[in-house]
């Protein structure tokens, strides 16, 4: 089952950059024309999300560097290891969100540290695995059509990622422990 | 909520900072974050510009029209007042199928054609529709089959088995998702009965 999901995903893309120009030539479509018609836009979506990106990516790089995160994951990590979070996992849970070179650093750590196959290093893949830098994706995604009022998408996006880290460490204990 | 969190993170990183009497990394940081948002957005023009590309084409000749009328019944609920064969929910479902198949750079390209097209259909160009939050819960939990960075990782950390977190990752986004979704319905819920 994993092998058939890997083969497709190491297809889907060679597949959909053949298919889609065939499709549209069969249908009559001048596809090179349209292909680069298509593509001009690219540019002027990306210029458009940098105020949003500076804006987030300024904010969140003065708490990391000032130490203020190292200050919140130190106060949250006794009361998260009540709760079957081990602590070298706590800056994850926290990390996770706000920065996705971040997270990825601190895993590729954890699993050299501890072992891919320590409970550490599976709680951390999981985690790592299951949800996306949902700071990031809310800044990018409302930024390329320059919206500024998101009302709850945050608060929404936020509770999303606490109940996919339940069920994160939820799952590992009931397989893993 | 977003102000205050922006204003929380600069102000309460600016107070640590002083309290350490670490001014200078901290400044270090600020033109560093600056320089990273103009570095990641010109990063994306080449994938993006492709994808559009691509959408374009796919556009023109209807396909994006067949695949949404196919798969649209599946997903259609959760974005009411979408037509099936509007093209915001062809690029929607293109995304997710992206995202789901692990194709990394080609779902951020949909996801930002999409959002260009729920705008169409966004009576208040600056405040974020309902459909869009929803759109976006779905994105940050990432639905996927395969986390293949993850999966890399593994290996070249020497798990004998890097697999086996695919089917716990399965159930963790999948939680996210349903419960961002739900939390999303709630918050329509409770600001449609406000305004009413």
């Amino acid at each position: 089952m994993i092998a058939l999901i890997e083969t497709i995903s190491e297809w889907a893309i060679p597949f959909l950059i053949g298919f889609i120009p065939l499709y549209g030539w069969l249908k009559g479509v001048k596809v090179y024309e349209t292909f680069v018609e298509g593509a001009e836009e690219g540019f002027r979506m990306a210029v458009r999300m940098i105020p949003f990106l500076v804006g987030i990516l300024v904010a969140l790089n003065i708490f990391e560097s000032s130490g203020a995160l190292d200050s919140v994951i130190h106060f949250l990590s006794k009361p998260l290891d009540y709760l079957g979070v081990p602590a070298p996992v706590v800056p994850l849970l926290l990390v996770r969100p706000l920065s996705g070179g971040a997270a990825l650093g601190i895993t590729t750590g954890l699993l050299h540290h501890y072992g891919p196959d320590s409970f550490v290093g599976r709680l951390a893949s999981t985690v790592q695995g299951s949800t996306d830098t949902t700071f990031y994706v809310v800044t990018l995604y409302f930024g390329s059509v320059a919206i500024k009022k998101i009302r709850y998408a945050l608060i929404v996006a936020l509770i999303g990622d606490a109940a996919g880290f339940i069920a994160a460490v939820f799952i590992c204990h009931q397989l893993f422990h | 909520m977003v102000n205050i969190v922006w204003l929380v993170l600069i102000v309460g990183g600016l107070v640590v900072s002083a309290l350490h009497h670490s001014m200078l990394p901290v400044t270090q940081a600020i033109v560093t974050g600056s320089e990273k948002a103009v570095e990641v957005a010109f990063g994306f023009i080449g994938i993006m510009a492709l994808w559009l590309g691509m959408a374009k084409i796919a556009e023109e000749s209807g396909l994006m029209r067949a695949f949404s009328r196919l798969l649209a019944p599946f997903v259609s609920r959760l974005f009411p007042g979408i037509p099936k064969d509007h093209p915001a929910m062809g690029s929607m479902l293109m995304n997710m199928a992206a995202n789901i198949l692990g194709m990394g750079g080609a779902a951020t390209p949909f996801g930002l054609k999409a959002m260009e097209q729920l705008q169409e259909l966004n009576p208040v160009k600056d405040v974020a529709s309902a459909n869009m939050i929803t759109f976006m819960a779905i994105n940050t939990a990432s639905i996927n089959l395969i986390p293949a960075t993850v999966i890399a990782l593994r290996v070249a950390a020497g798990s004998r088995n890097p697999t086996e977190i695919v089917g716990p990752t399965i159930f963790a986004t999948s939680v996210a998702s349903v419960v961002a979704i739900s939390a999303e319905r709630l918050f329509r819920h409770f600001q449609n009965r406000s305004k009413s």
